[in-house]
């Protein structure tokens, strides 16, 4: 019978691939960002899941490891959609291929 | 003690003028010629005073400077003058002047050119007055740049044809030099010049290059032939001797009147007071052992350059191989004075008597050819750039005064008695031909040729009919004679007063010929 | 030593002061204007007068002491210039010899420069005449008085200039121009035979002075110091030394085979070939032979009694004195004939001096001055008055208008044949003869002698009937005229001279000998009874030669202009072999004179192929040496630097094609990579 950590781990792993593959086939901006989130909330999945069953779950510092990358994907998710805005506006693309003006 | 360096003033004077002629009269060529003489003049000063307190009756070395340079490797800046050098020494003094004069005429130049000639003479000196052989060869080496320069750019039509092969030979004699006294130095451990006179004399160089040379043990002679052939070709290459001479005319007759006044006048003096320095009393066993050979030499010079002199249709290459025959007499003198000795009776007067014309006739042939090449710069500027043999005729009917003038140059070159030419070559003769009859005898050939080619061209260019194009020819101006007169005047007073002369020069070659005549090897 | 009074020292002192006057008046006049010409002349003559009373002051000088014991003598030294510790002295001697030619050479010269004010009175380059003949006096007078080998030969040298000089004074003309250089060559070539003579001498004898009170070189102790080794079987320096000093004066004095030079050297202005080319200079050979006499014979030691130098010296002059005689008889030019006579005179006294007559020779040497000076003078006159005309086939018939010139050069004429006993030439020519008489080891120089005067008394009876008899054959419309007393006064004085002089030196009252030698010549009846069938033939010859002109040239008038000489239609052969010199001209213009310019051809194509060959071989040498440096630096230092730099470039170029800004694939590689570390740390690769 599968354990409850293995199931939590494979769900993270599929969820972390989704996100990979998100990120890698995708080439809007927002999309891709919503890729890394993605592969960001199967890290926090991982988080919790090892916080639960481990040697030491009475303890707050798994919820607390979570909770600080939420904030900071959310932190990143407001600057990486406010450079993919201020993009679009300049470039009125949100194509990750046409946006190669500093190539050298 | 703080006395004056007067001779170091003697070649620094004429550097620093040369510096601010380049930096001040690049552009302003009549500007630059006025100042580059009055420039030139300043050395006679010195000049005038060395020869004031000179004491002629000493042989040895007078207002000696000495400085340490390079310890580690014996190199000191060191300068001396002896009854050989002042007579050189003046005459540059009176060549550099003349020979800003003679071209005084000449549109081309400029600041640089003017430059370079008074650089040139600061080396000259040098060379006249060095002791040791570093500081000696620098001033040697760094006389062949301005000449070249000189050549290269104001020259004639096949000025680069004659400047190159000029530089080449003199760099290739020069190289073979050096290499020479590096041996020595690395023999003997000294480049002072009366240091290696005294080994020399006593015999010690011969086995010092051996023992530290030797590595073929055959022969022990082969070291100290091969380092005096190298400083030979060296000193032979600027005489020039027979057969390194070949670059000569070229260069004399494509530099412009000046240089080859100076090149004629002083430069060649260089080589023969390098034979009387270096060569005479550092070598003389291996000169007496190839004593046949040289003497062959410089008699093959003699008598080929005068019959090539007598072919020639331009008078200014004429003139050239005159120079090598002329100082193919210094370089006779110089060989039969090394000659073995005790066949010969009194055979130190009859060296003495050598030495001495040697160094008279250096100082007549540059008083003489530097009259005669500025005479015949004269005529190509009259003739519009012709100065061939037979393209005048007759102009003593339009110039006396010109013609009466090239005429006593001409004779003073050919030796006639009364005038400074005869001097030398007559102590030339009586010393060589009690040392090495057959070398006299063969050289009056010499003196026969001389005086036909000269005659010949007095013929050609102021005998016979004046064509009709030359009737406006003009006379010597006031200017052109005065700037003659002093060396006219020298001629005479040194084929009348020769003791003027050879008083400066008997101590020390009377001391060389004592020591030359006790010599047996 | 006799009567050393200071005043004859003072004189011997001041000697100098003769030679000095005429060189500074030559010096003042080399500086002298064109337009000057009164003052040029003045100071010509009044210099020259002036060097006559100082040469007569020292003429008396030596008159005064004549106890004929000792040769009279008196020599002053002074240093010149150091050699070693040796000094080389030069100075000025005054004995009978130098008196002698000092009062010859000084009248002869006032003579002829008041001649030059006439003859040269159109000639624009007057004051530049002038200053070349008080040069060429000063130099001779030096010459006449130098006590040293040396000065000697530098006033020898000098005089040859001043000859060069006038000889080319026309030099407008190139046949004057080619005779200068010509005349200045080929005395040179013994002059190189005199200078090496001279330091041969030097460094034998240790001086050059001829007398140094008794450590000259011509004074006892030097001589035998010369002769010893050849003695004891060594060199025959001494014998060598004196043929060598005389290559100079065959040079000087046109002897053969160097006389081609006197008759071109006629080019020159006749005053200057009366002077020069007649009177002084040419005789300069004889005095130098005449001065050097010991020397000359002091071989004789070695050879019992005959001197071979001296046998050299009476050969070349005996045959110089036919030889040149001979061609005399064909010449057409009024001063040729007189240059090759002067030639065979000259020879007569190198044969008297070599047979052992060295008082005849002086004293025809003196006399010769006088008469051809004054020949040359009337030939200058005839050609001045035939309006420079010289060929002699163009004159004729002169004698009528121009008397004094005529009368004087009849006078000449008869002194150079030899006329007997009133003509100074007899008197000095029948000494001669004796001495050659006397001479044993050979009848040659005599019989040379004798046919030597035969011709001359023809040619000169010829040049006489050509030019002074029958009808004038030159330009009709210019009539020949008598000159001006400048020229006439001077022929008028040395004709009186050429007629008074004999006596100083006849058989009867030999004046000139003792004076010269220093001991009592008496006249004797029997030596004159001796030698009278000599002086018999001698003047049969005279006759002979003169009775043969006479009937060919005189009795006889010559035909027109261009008839052909009656010589030269009796043998044309022997008559254009003499009219063309026997060809020795062209001898020399074939032999030295092309090996010269064949040699010269040859240095020259050596200078340019082989030893500037040798030269364009080092530079093309270095030039190659150069290339390969350049070449090596080129290629292998810097091409392996600039390779290795390329690769670099090209290998970066590559790379970073990887970096192409493109997000997405730099995830990819982390994302391959990522999960090709997972499977190797599956695979349990141990890190």
């Amino acid at each position: 019978m599968i354990q409850p950590l293995h199931a939590c781990l494979i769900l993270s792993s599929l969820l972390f691939c989704i996100g990979l593959a998100g990120v890698l086939a995708r080439h809007n901006t927002i999309l891709m960002l919503i890729g890394v989130e993605l592969m960001l909330n199967a890290a926090n999945v991982n988080f919790i899941a090892f916080w639960r069953y481990g040697a030491w779950a009475g303890q707050s510092a798994g919820v607390m490891f979570a909770i600080f990358s939420i904030a900071v994907a959310a932190a990143e998710i407001a600057v990486g959609l406010a450079l993919v805005i201020l993009i679009f506006r300049h470039v009125r693309t949100t194509s990750i291929d046409r946006v190669d003006g500093m190539k050298g | 003690m703080t006395q004056t360096p007067w001779l170091s003033l003697l070649i620094f004077v004429p550097w620093v003028m040369a510096l601010g002629l380049a930096c001040f009269y690049r552009k302003d060529g009549d500007a630059a010629k006025k100042a580059a003489l009055v420039f030139s003049l300043l050395p006679a000063l010195v000049t005038l005073f060395l020869v004031g307190h000179f004491d002629a009756a000493r042989a040895g070395m007078q207002f000696v400077e000495r400085h340490d340079w390079i310890p580690s490797l014996a190199v000191e800046y060191c300068l001396g003058l002896d009854g050989f050098s002042l007579p050189l020494v003046i005459l540059t003094t009176i060549l550099v002047p003349f020979a800003i004069l003679a071209s005084w005429q000449e549109k081309k130049t400029d600041g640089v050119f003017y430059a370079l000639i008074l650089f040139l003479q600061g080396n000259l000196y040098g060379v006249f007055t060095a002791l040791n052989f570093f500081p000696w060869f620098l001033f040697w080496e760094m006389s062949l740049i301005p000449a070249f320069f000189l050549i290269r750019i104001w020259g004639g039509q096949g000025r680069i044809a004659a400047a190159t092969p000029f530089f080449i030979y003199t760099m290739l004699g020069s190289a073979a030099m050096l290499l020479s006294f590096l041996a020595l130095y690395i023999s003997v451990g000294t480049f002072d010049f009366v240091k290696l006179a005294e080994l020399g004399r006593t015999g010690v160089i011969e086995g010092a290059l051996y023992a530290n040379l030797g590595l073929t043990p055959a022969d022990s002679n082969m070291w100290v032939t091969l380092v005096f052939f190298g400083v030979l070709l060296g000193v032979a290459v600027k005489v020039p001797l027979f057969p390194f001479h070949s670059w000569l005319p070229a260069a004399y007759a494509e530099a412009p009147t000046s240089v080859t006044i100076l090149l004629t006048g002083a430069l060649s003096k260089m080589g023969v007071y390098g034979f009387l320095r270096l060569l005479l009393p550092i070598f003389p066993g291996v000169i007496r052992e190839w004593l046949e050979v040289l003497l062959a030499l410089a008699l093959a010079g003699i008598i080929f350059s005068a019959f090539a002199a007598l072919f020639q249709k331009d008078l200014k290459r004429m003139l050239a191989y005159s120079s090598i025959n002329h100082l193919g007499y210094c370089l006779l003198g110089i060989f039969a004075a090394a000659a073995s000795t005790h066949e010969v009776a009194g055979a130190a007067t009859e060296i003495a008597a050598t030495l001495n014309g040697v160094v008279v006739q250096m100082f007549s042939h540059g008083i003489s050819a530097a009259a005669l090449f500025c005479f015949v710069g004269w005529i190509e500027t009259r003739g519009g750039g012709l100065r061939g043999l037979e393209d005048f005729g007759g102009l003593r009917k339009a110039a006396p005064i010109f013609c009466g003038l090239f005429g006593i140059s001409a004779f003073s070159s050919l030796g006639l008695p009364g005038l400074n030419g005869f001097i030398g070559e007559f102590l030339i003769f009586k010393g060589v031909f009690a040392l090495v009859p057959w070398a006299a005898v063969g050289a009056t050939v010499g003196l026969l040729v001389t005086a036909l080619f000269l005659l010949t061209c007095m013929e050609k260019v102021f005998h016979g009919p004046l064509p009709e194009k030359w009737e406006k020819w003009p006379d010597l101006s006031l200017f052109e004679r005065v700037t003659m007169l002093p060396l006219a005047a020298l001629m005479f007073v040194i084929g009348l007063c020769p003791q003027m002369l050879v008083g400066l020069v008997n101590p020390c070659s009377t001391r060389m010929a004592e020591w030359l005549s006790r010599l047996w090897i | 030593m006799i009567s050393k009074t200071w005043e004859t020292l003072l004189v011997v002192k001041l000697l100098w002061i003769i030679p000095a006057i005429p060189m500074l008046a030559a010096g003042v006049l080399a500086l002298t204007p064109r337009g000057y010409r009164r003052m040029a002349a003045s100071l010509a003559i009044g210099s020259m007068v002036l060097a006559f009373l100082f040469s007569c002051l020292a003429f008396y000088a030596t008159m005064i002491p004549l106890p004929y014991s000792e040769a009279w003598r008196q020599s002053y030294n002074v240093p010149w210039f150091d050699i070693g510790h040796e000094t080389v002295r030069v100075g000025w001697v005054l004995d009978p010899l130098s008196a002698l030619m000092l009062a010859m050479v000084t009248f002869v010269g006032t003579c002829i420069f008041v001649f030059s004010t006439g003859y040269m009175a159109e000639d624009e380059n007057f004051t530049r005449f002038f200053g070349f003949l008080t040069l060429f006096a000063g130099a001779m007078l030096g010459l006449i008085i130098s006590n040293s080998l040396l000065l000697l030969f530098i006033c020898w040298e000098l005089v040859g200039l001043a000859s060069y000089l006038l000889i080319g004074f026309w030099f407008h003309k190139p046949s004057a121009a080619a005779a200068a250089k010509k005349a200045f060559m080929t005395t040179r070539i013994g002059d190189l035979g005199l200078l090496i003579g001279m330091v041969w001498l030097y460094s034998e004898t240790g001086t050059l002075l001829f007398y140094d009170g008794g450590f000259g070189c011509l004074e006892t102790k030097a001589l035998i110091g010369l002769v010893t080794p050849a003695i004891s079987g060594g060199t025959l320096a001494v014998t060598g030394i004196a043929l060598l000093i005389f290559c100079g004066a065959i040079g000087k004095s046109g002897q053969f085979p160097l006389h081609v030079w006197l008759p071109d050297a006629m080019e020159g202005p006749t005053p200057v070939s009366a002077l020069i080319h007649a009177a002084t200079m040419v005789a300069a050979g004889v005095f130098l032979v005449g001065r050097m006499l010991p020397l000359m014979g002091a071989d004789m030691i070695l050879f019992s009694g005959s001197s071979p130098t001296l046998y050299i010296v009476a050969m070349v002059g005996s045959f110089t004195a036919l030889f040149a005689a001979l061609i005399a008889v064909a010449q057409t030019d009024i001063k040729r004939i007189l240059a090759y006579s002067t030639v065979s005179q000259l020879g007569y006294m190198m044969m008297a001096i070599g047979v052992g007559g060295y008082p005849a020779a002086i004293f025809h040497l003196l006399t010769h001055a006088f008469f051809k000076a004054l020949l040359f003078l009337g030939s200058g006159s005839v050609i001045h008055g035939c309006h420079h005309e010289q060929d002699i086939r163009r004159m004729g018939g002169i004698a009528g208008s121009m008397k004094i010139t005529f009368a004087t050069y009849a006078v000449g004429m008869m002194a150079l044949s030899g006329v007997p006993f009133f003509f100074s030439g007899f008197w000095s020519k029948e000494a001669i003869l004796h001495a050659a008489l006397t001479w044993t080891p050979s009848m040659l120089p005599f019989i040379f002698g004798l046919c030597g005067a035969f011709l001359t008394a023809f040619y000169m009876t010829r040049m006489m009937g050509y030019v002074f008899f029958g009808n004038y054959r030159g330009d009709s419309c210019h009539a020949p005229h008598e000159s001006p007393a400048t020229m006439t006064v001077p022929l008028v004085i040395l004709a009186v001279f050429a007629v008074l002089l004999g006596f100083a030196g006849t058989s009867f009252w030999p004046w000139c000998q003792s004076y010269l030698t220093a001991q009592r010549v008496r006249f004797g009846w029997e030596e004159f009874l001796h030698a009278w069938p000599l002086t018999g033939g001698s003047i049969a010859m005279v006759a002979a030669g003169i009775g043969l002109g006479w009937k060919l040239y005189i009795s006889r008038p010559v035909g027109g202009a261009d008839a052909p000489d009656i010589l030269e239609t009796m043998h044309p052969k022997i008559y254009n072999c003499l009219k063309n010199k026997f060809f020795v001209d062209e001898f020399y213009a074939a032999t030295w004179v092309r090996w010269c310019g064949a040699f010269a051809s040859v240095s020259d194509w050596m200078e340019r192929f082989v030893w500037g060959g040798m030269m364009r071989g080092a530079a093309f040498f270095t030039a190659c040496l150069a290339l390969l440096n350049s070449e090596t630096d080129e290629r292998v230092v810097n091409g392996s630097f600039d390779g290795g730099c390329k690769v670099l470039k090209a290998s970066s170029g590559k790379l970073s094609l990887f970096q192409n800004g493109k997000a997405q694939r730099y995830l990819c590689v982390i994302g391959a990579a990522f999960a090709l570390l997972l499977l190797a740390l599956e695979m349990g690769v141990k890190l």
